[in-house]
């Protein structure tokens, strides 16, 4: 009994984001530049 | 100095300064707690999956655009992005109720598009053609005046001046007509239902 007590929920494993969201965040990071134009700015993507 | 032993502080200004791998850390550190902080708010996968990766476009953008405030609470700060989007689903899904097919009971079989198949088209077309054929054994004045009346849209008043009966005479055959034919589909058995 005490074992199971001291058992993870199985799902705390399953909470988490997938691995193509994960991805799509760091490379979305990588292409987005941010320029600043006088007050405003400017977002590009570079492929 | 390992990159995955830095603060979240120190992690976020090597992440403004340029360094992308820093992003990566800090989604890595902070990607169950704030997932499951989104789950424990919208109990769906896929909105989950859809506000986190929202959360994070926002920190990305805000990070990017210089416009983060570093107070050593990074957590804290991506947590109020997510709330606040999680609030926005909600204020969005309220105004469209989403009917989700969950297995027990699926919405389409209920509703339709209202607009009628390609078999139902065919269907339409037989039953057409079938009462055409119909019509052409009843006896030569009533299929004149069911024409005249069905398929060319006449009133009796025109149909009683186009053959030169009274209007009586032609509603009479109209309703012979509809009579003879209805006993033409019962006693051949013929389906004009789509």
């Amino acid at each position: 009994m005490a074992k199971l007590y001291t058992e993870n929920p199985s799902n705390s494993e399953q909470l988490k984001p997938r691995e193509e969201t994960v991805n799509f965040l760091l490379n979305y990071s990588k292409a987005l530049k941010i320029i600043p134009i006088g007050t405003k700015n400017f977002e590009t993507f570079i492929n | 100095m390992n990159i995955k032993s830095l603060s979240d502080a120190q992690l976020v200004k090597n992440y403004i300064s340029g360094q992308e791998a820093a992003l990566s850390v800090l989604i890595n550190r902070h990607q169950q707690r704030l997932y499951g902080f989104i789950f424990s708010k919208v109990y769906d996968r896929d909105v989950t999956e859809d506000v986190f990766q929202d959360t994070f476009v926002k920190v990305i953008k805000t990070l990017k655009k210089g416009n983060y405030n570093e107070q050593g609470k990074f957590l804290p700060w991506v947590m109020r992005i997510a709330h606040n989007l999680v609030i926005d689903y909600f204020r969005k899904n309220n105004r469209m109720p989403k009917f989700k097919n969950n297995g027990d009971f699926d919405v389409f079989s209920v509703l339709s598009d209202g607009a009628a198949n390609a078999e139902h088209n065919i269907v339409d077309q037989q039953i057409a053609n079938h009462v055409r054929l119909l019509l052409d054994e009843l006896p030569e004045d009533q299929k004149a005046v069911i024409k005249m009346r069905m398929y060319q849209d006449m009133s009796f008043k025109e149909i009683s001046e186009n053959t030169g009966v009274s209007i009586n005479t032609a509603l009479g055959r109209m309703r012979y007509g509809l009579i003879n034919l209805r006993k033409m589909i019962e006693k051949h058995n013929i389906s004009l239902t789509n």
